[in-house]
């Protein structure tokens, strides 16, 4: 998976983990900002309130 | 191919331990602090001497400065989800700035803004018992230190009239059922109120929801804006 990735990369090696590391890093903020929020009111019933 | 997938899923599961446990915390501390930071700053710059209410010292202005009691004014009960307050609490940080808004759902007040007032109770100032809760772990986790309280703390509620100063007294565990503790006099069922409390819930122990963690305050004092904030916010710890 990874080297099919690699090798569907432009240009010469370091043009290459530059596009990587930027893809690394939109996929965390997706996952920091939108993906985890959402999956954490499934996970994380806490409750703070006496009823 | 399986297994960098599986490889892949176990570092995204992974991270959001990490996420859950730190980095959340982190950015959702650092937005509510400065969402709350921001509505004081704006009701600092709404407030201009002339359309403030006229209060009246009781004591000539060269005497010496004694603490000025002023009748607190007693604001409406917030809609739900609607922002009505910050609390600053200087034991958890003298930039602790958490926006109160009403009502104790965590889908619309303590998932997304912070500190929920439980609707019914009283309000700051108000003669009963002012009631919150918020989280004590997660989505910021605005009481994370309660139970760090040391007796005397000044735990300060900042409206756009002004601040109402009160002093952390003592903390209860209880179990989630015991309502009790938001009546007007707490865990007393059938007293009429005569002194205003705060109450403060949040769960207990951390990360698990089998208890819950009470702490109690009494009212100090009521400081209205043309005051300037009070000196509880910057006193030595």
């Amino acid at each position: 998976m990874y080297a099919a990735l690699w090798s569907v990369l432009p240009g010469p090696w370091w043009v290459r983990l530059l596009i990587l590391l930027v893809l690394i890093a939109a996929v965390l903020y997706g996952l920091l900002f939108y993906v985890f929020p959402w999956i954490s009111q499934f996970v994380n019933p806490q409750e703070v309130t006496v009823q | 191919m399986v297994g960098e997938i599986l490889i892949t899923a176990g570092v995204i599961t992974l991270l959001y331990v990490v996420w859950q446990l730190w980095i959340g915390d982190v950015i959702y501390g650092a937005e509510r602090n400065a969402a709350g930071n921001e509505l004081s700053q704006s009701w600092a710059q709404e407030f201009t001497p002339e359309t403030a209410p006229e209060t009246t010292p009781s004591i000539a202005p060269d005497e010496p400065q004694t603490p000025v009691q002023v009748e607190p004014v007693i604001i409406a009960e917030p809609a739900d989800a609607e922002q009505f307050g910050v609390m600053h609490i200087p034991r958890f940080g003298a930039d602790y700035a958490f926006p109160i808004a009403g009502g104790v759902s965590r889908a619309r007040t303590l998932d997304p803004i912070g500190i929920g007032h439980y609707p019914g109770t009283s309000m700051p100032g108000e003669v009963g018992n002012f009631a919150l809760a918020a989280h004590r772990t997660t989505w910021g986790k605005p009481f994370n230190r309660i139970a760090d309280l040391h007796i005397g703390d000044a735990i300060v509620v900042e409206t756009q009239g002004g601040w109402y100063t009160y002093r952390f007294r003592t903390l209860e565990y209880v179990t989630p059922d015991e309502v009790e503790v938001l009546l007007p006099v707490p865990q007393a069922e059938g007293v009429p109120a005569g002194t205003k409390y705060i109450t403060l819930t949040s769960c207990s122990p951390m990360f698990a929801m089998t208890e819950r963690i009470i702490a109690y305050g009494v009212f100090e004092s009521y400081t209205p804006r043309d005051a300037g904030p009070p000196a509880a916010l910057s006193e030595e710890l």
